[in-house]
């Protein structure tokens, strides 16, 4: 078992993981920087260290100040949330030779799905279907036209190494190509330190849906259903919920121990989540894998009453599967999530100020993570969530109907929220009929506008 | 037209100029980049003019803080 864990992230993540902690009876260890000192979450963990000014390459992503305060602190394992270091496989090899566990999958599977391409590949290679791609592109302006007639149009344009949709550029024809190139380049370069871009054949209105995958060390992987994360707004998530709406139950079993199989195969070790796109003649298509932790975990939590955190810690510790899981795990009713921002809900253009109100909501059915509380700054450091609201019922219907009670019912001032964009997209009769794709967010902006 | 001031939607950081001081631009051009919460905020010309720049690559931002002006042709 591991004993002190530090928890390298802030506000909403880090106070779950350090729920989970408290609940394992682990001691915590919270970071913060300078922008962070007001946060609940470092009352609610055994110490608080500061590890750096505000900016996020200065302290949350600073490898050597996050190593330091793990080693100041005695920490024999490190949590990195989800963003910031959590898919970063040099972090995660330091953390395993320097401190003690990483609480992840082994540093070589961030490495190998960390690379998109080639995550693709190795999927392909075992079966998986996978959209018309491309080879990681460097400078060549010559190759990259090469390559995208040869994925055809439209496509998109994706960073190699990254994510959480940061650099993402849809092209619809030759004439867009460069500038979209040179634009997602120059993002990712400052986003993930590496500038190699791919193009992926776009796929026109799908379906985000994507698995939970809990594996261990022992070699046993299993699968905790999944979540439609379809919309999106800029290629971010904002509204999650499981089990799938309105969904060719057939064809995604049969999905779902395939990947299950793929995992076991290549001997995947941790939590984990396979993304796939759904396209509108029911074809599934590997996007990619994330290896940690996912921003919408609660959705399966709620339904499943598995406590995912609690789950990855205890594999890290090397624990089995079999002694943390029940041999059965049902699907209990239905739940969502949707992610309060600080952005005003018409352009969804980020909103920093002071929380002069911030009063989340309580309810039946109703769970809240958040970082923030009433008084503290949002500043323009970091993303925009201030809380996540999920909502569980027994049917789709009635989880819908308690997430609108509770966004109607939270309660937030000092700076802009996107809640009236959250109910406008629950109370449309596309959501409500479980027609969504990626699009759809869009739409009904539209129509609104 | 008259001269009109860009001012800064957001509160965040100039990440990039993409037009010139000085530059004739037209309705429409992207003049600039702002970063706020790990967004990419793009400023474009809400008329043509020449383009005068208030600001610096780097240089962080609040609300109204003017980015731009642009002098009609």
């Amino acid at each position: 078992m591991v004993h002190k864990v530090v928890v390298a992230n802030r506000r909403a993540a880090a106070a779950r993981v350090i729920r989970a902690l408290r609940g394992l009876g682990i001691r915590s260890v919270a970071l913060y920087s300078d922008a962070d000192a007001d946060a609940p979450y470092l009352a609610e963990a055994d110490e608080a260290v500061r590890v750096g000014p505000a900016p996020a390459a200065a302290s949350y992503l600073n490898r050597d100040a996050v190593i330091e305060a793990a080693r100041s602190v005695g920490a024999d394992a490190v949590h990195p949330g989800y963003g910031f270091l959590a898919e970063d496989p040099a972090f995660a090899e330091r953390v395993e030779l320097e401190i003690g566990r990483f609480i992840g999958p082994s540093p070589s599977w961030i490495a190998r799905m960390g690379h998109k391409p080639r995550a693709r590949a190795l999927m392909a290679r075992h079966g998986l279907a996978v959209g018309g791609g491309s080879e990681p592109l460097g400078d060549d302006d010559a190759a990259l036209f090469l390559e995208a007639e040869r994925v055809g149009y439209p496509l998109i344009v994706k960073p190699a190494l990254g994510g959480g949709g940061i650099g993402m550029v849809v092209v619809r024809h030759a004439g867009e190509l460069a500038a979209a190139a040179r634009r997602a380049r120059s993002t990712v370069r400052r986003a993930f330190g590496n500038d190699a871009i791919y193009l992926e054949r776009l796929v026109e209105r799908p379906r985000h849906i994507e698995l939970q995958i809990v594996a261990d060390r022992h070699g046993t992987v299993r699968t905790l259903f999944e979540r439609d994360c379809s919309l999106q707004r800029r290629h971010q998530k904002l509204i999650e919920e499981g089990p799938a709406p309105a969904i060719d139950r057939a064809a995604l079993d049969a999905l779902t121990g395939r990947v299950a199989a793929v995992l076991a195969d290549i001997g995947y070790d941790s939590i984990g989540t396979v993304e796939t796109l759904l396209d509108a003649d029911g074809n599934f298509r590997f996007i990619e894998m994330n290896t940690r932790l996912q921003v919408e975990h609660g959705v399966t939590e709620a339904i499943t009453g598995v406590d995912l955190v609690a789950t990855q810690i205890r594999i890290a510790a090397g624990e089995r599967l079999a002694d943390l899981l029940p041999t059965t795990i049902a699907a209990t009713g239905h739940a969502i999530e949707a992610r309060v921002c600080a952005e005003d809900p018409d352009r969804f253009l980020p909103s920093t100020g002071v929380l002069e109100v911030f009063r989340p909501p309580a309810g039946p059915g109703v769970r809240i993570e958040t970082g923030f509380a009433e008084g503290n700054a949002v500043t323009p450091h970091y993303d925009s969530l201030l809380a996540k609201v999920i909502a569980h019922g027994d049917t789709r219907a009635q989880a819908i109907a308690r997430l609108d009670a509770a966004l109607a019912g939270f309660a937030v001032a000092g700076v802009h929220s996107n809640i009236p964009a959250l109910r406008r997209a629950l109370a449309s009769p596309a959501f409500q009929a479980g027609r969504v794709h990626t699009g759809l967010l869009a739409e009904i902006g539209e129509h609104q506008a | 037209m008259s001269r009109i001031d860009i001012p800064s939607a957001v509160a965040g950081t100039v990440w990039q100029i993409t037009a010139d001081a000085g530059a004739q631009v037209g309705a429409g051009d992207i003049l600039m980049i702002l970063e706020s919460m790990k967004l990419e905020i793009e400023v474009s010309a809400p008329q043509a003019g020449t383009l005068r720049l208030a600001v610096a690559e780097g240089q962080v931002v609040s609300v109204g803080d003017i980015l731009a002006t642009l002098d009609p042709a």
